[in-house]
């Protein structure tokens, strides 16, 4: 019989050996998974596709760091909430919602040029997905409606908007119908940084906001708050702590955090709006939040790893014809034996036979 | 509108309702003993394409059943070892369920999405099957839509006339003070946990092998997350989740008839319908109900239990 014995203190080496851990046991069991299903295709050279090949070529790389952009600024959000118990599961419709929006006013000054584009779009964008943020807040302030459901239902309710602005107001009038934006402009795109790739100053974005929001979290008495309230509920009212505040603040700045990503997504590597403006970003970024537990640098990190997943489903999906969900087989897998892994830094495993002789 | 018309509305409305009858009470038992598990979308999909296979490939309807509840188990059991063996985080745990399943199962299924099977067909009971307006109404469904109906019947009475189903409320309301006088909280919450899975297998199987003919990755549709806003509908009172499955059922028919009709509104919207009535569902009840907490609320629900003896 094995036990689970509660450590003194957390182990120091589990902190950085379990996410270790957690990536090789999803590696192995992905080689069993595949190794059962694709009884047709030589393993070896899938793997090859999923996990070698993105990482040593430039074109690669760079498309890692472009996918890595929204997951890391919709993780950030999400992370302050998750830190304050607000869970905003629904940051895919926020995302869409912020594309629409800061798409909107790329379309609307479609024959106008300027600096100030941008800056508007973004502004558009970060208000679109406050706004949709702060339904589920609302919601559960005034009637105590788990944010759970409510962002995920908004969810299904944004993407449907999109395609219905596709197909109606926002559809190129010169696009065969087909359900897509104009092209935006070259002033309403956002500049490349490292020329030849799709690389853009949003990159430079996400990262200057996970330090922002470390910095926040690290000096900030409302960062202090928030951690509080998601840790000790009862204690933080007794600190006087605003426990509606914290639900307000953790859903606008995930919400608006998100809109503005979408925006980023729409303005840098697609250029328009289309349906395959939704990518699950929202969903995966859940787990880039926990695989960096929460920390906002950590999460730079774990947004490349998971890239790397969705790289290596592409690749998938190109040379082998296999369907792109390989790639959320992969991030589920890794999402389990991650948690499963951090019992360890908590926890030691004791063989129980000792114990049950003394009783 | 005629009478033909009423009728097919009204059998369309409880066929739609039943996927949703099976994922929700079986979750609804799950969260009785105080455990959340938002992997009732992942569990349904890897139902439904279990179901489906087993069905394309041996045409026995029974055994693609039994597939669908051993695979939604199958799962249920990664989530129940992690929460209840590793504690680790309901949601998170759950979210990771719902991916894992979605991914699987369109993998799983890749090579499944150009055939077709052979729907199973509704049973004749004679001599009231052949009833005039109640006939078709009352009984001209397939055994499943009997059976979903049963399950809650039984979900209630085990919950509220056995002694064991007393004992799985006390733990989701106080699991120290339950494992205190000796209950094995783990064991009860991971029997839980499997047969809302199985529920919820059979609830994506009801998508798969009586409502469409094909496999589709994304058939579920979010009503695994439907089914999860049915159980707080439902206040976790097993009957009233017949009448919450009831009206989503008949929010899902209202949208499709409403297509049929040529109303001049983008299908777009009328298909957000389903969603924006789980959130008006739910507010619509903390109308009602004024009190600040939910009193019928398991009190543990979604709470981590480790045992210090």
């Amino acid at each position: 019989m094995i036990r689970l014995i509660p450590r003194t203190q957390p182990s120091k080496a589990m902190i950085f050996l379990s996410p270790l851990l957690a990536l090789t046991l999803t590696v192995v069991t992905a080689f069993f998974i595949f190794t059962f299903i694709l009884t047709d295709i030589e393993i070896s050279r899938v793997f090859y596709a999923l996990f070698v090949e993105p990482l040593i070529d430039t074109y690669y790389i760079s498309e890692l760091l472009v996918k890595a952009v929204p997951l890391i600024m919709i993780a950030l959000g999400l992370s302050i909430g998750f830190r304050a118990g607000v869970w905003n599961i629904g940051a895919e419709g926020q995302y869409v919602i912020g594309g629409i929006t800061g798409g909107a006013v790329a379309l609307f000054f479609y024959d106008v040029e300027g600096f100030w584009l941008l800056p508007l779009m973004s502004l558009a964008a970060i208000l679109g997905g406050m706004f949709y943020a702060s339904i589920a807040a609302f919601l559960r302030i005034k009637y105590q409606v788990n944010e759970i459901l409510v962002t995920l239902m908004l969810t299904y309710v944004a993407v449907l908007f999109l395609s219905a602005m596709l197909q109606g107001p926002m559809r190129d009038p010169s696009g065969f119908n087909f359900p897509e934006s104009r092209l935006f402009h070259d002033s309403a795109l956002l500049p490349i940084i490292w020329q030849g790739t799709r690389v853009n100053l949003g990159l430079v974005f996400a990262i200057i906001f996970s330090f922002v929001t470390w910095f926040g979290i690290k000096k900030h008495i409302s960062g202090m708050q928030i951690k509080i309230t998601g840790s000790a509920p009862r204690a933080a009212k007794f600190a006087g702590f605003d426990d509606k505040k914290t639900i307000w603040f953790s859903l606008l700045i995930s919400g608006g955090i998100a809109g503005l990503a979408g925006l980023f997504e729409a303005a840098g590597p697609i250029g328009q709006l289309n349906p395959g403006l939704p990518q699950f970003y929202g969903f995966t970024a859940i787990i880039v939040a926990f695989l960096a537990r929460l920390h906002p640098i950590a999460i730079i990190f774990s947004a490349l790893l998971i890239a790397l997943t969705y790289i290596g489903g592409e690749n998938a999906q190109i040379y082998f014809n296999l369907p792109s969900s390989i790639t959320n087989v992969f991030q589920g897998m890794l999402l389990f034996y991650f948690l499963a892994c951090d019992i360890l830094i908590q926890y030691k495993i004791v063989f129980i036979k000792a114990i049950r002789q003394k009783l | 509108m005629n009478e033909g018309l009423i009728i097919a509305i009204i059998i369309g409305i409880s066929v739609a309702s039943v996927p949703l009858i099976f994922a929700a009470i079986g979750e609804l038992v799950v969260e009785r003993s105080g455990v959340l598990n938002l992997g009732v979308e992942g569990m349904m999909i890897v139902g439904a394409l279990a179901g489906f296979i087993v069905e394309f490939h041996t045409g026995n309807s029974f055994l693609a059943v039994l597939a669908a509840m051993l695979a939604g188990m199958a799962i249920a059991f990664t989530f129940a070892f992690l929460t209840q063996i590793l504690l680790t985080n309901h949601v998170a745990t759950g979210l990771a369920l719902t991916l894992f399943g979605l991914g699987i199962a369109a993998f799983a299924g890749r090579t499944y999405t150009e055939v077709r099977i052979e729907l199973i067909p509704a049973t004749h009971i004679p001599l009231l099957s052949d009833l005039p307006i109640f006939g078709p109404i009352l009984f001209s469904y397939n055994p499943l839509v009997y059976i979903a109906f049963f399950m809650v019947f039984l979900v209630w009475w085990f919950l509220f006339r056995t002694k064991q189903g007393l004992i799985l409320r006390a733990i989701g309301d106080n699991h120290d003070a339950a494992h205190a006088i000796g209950h094995n909280v783990i064991r009860y919450r991971i029997l839980a946990i499997l047969f809302g899975g199985a529920m919820a297998g059979i609830g994506g199987a009801f998508l798969s092998l009586v409502q469409v003919p094909i496999w589709g990755e994304d058939m579920t549709a979010g009503r695994g997350w439907i089914a999860l806003g049915l159980v707080v509908f439902s206040s976790w009172q097993p009957f009233k989740v017949i009448l919450g499955a009831l009206i989503f059922g008949g929010i899902t028919i209202l949208q499709l008839h409403a297509q049929g009709f040529d109303i001049r509104i983008s299908a777009q919207y009328l298909s957000m319908l389903p969603y924006l009535t789980t959130i008006i569902v739910l507010v619509s009840l903390r109308l009602r109900d004024k009190s600040k907490t939910n009193r019928t609320m398991p009190n543990c629900l979604g709470r981590i239990f480790h045992s210090t003896s």
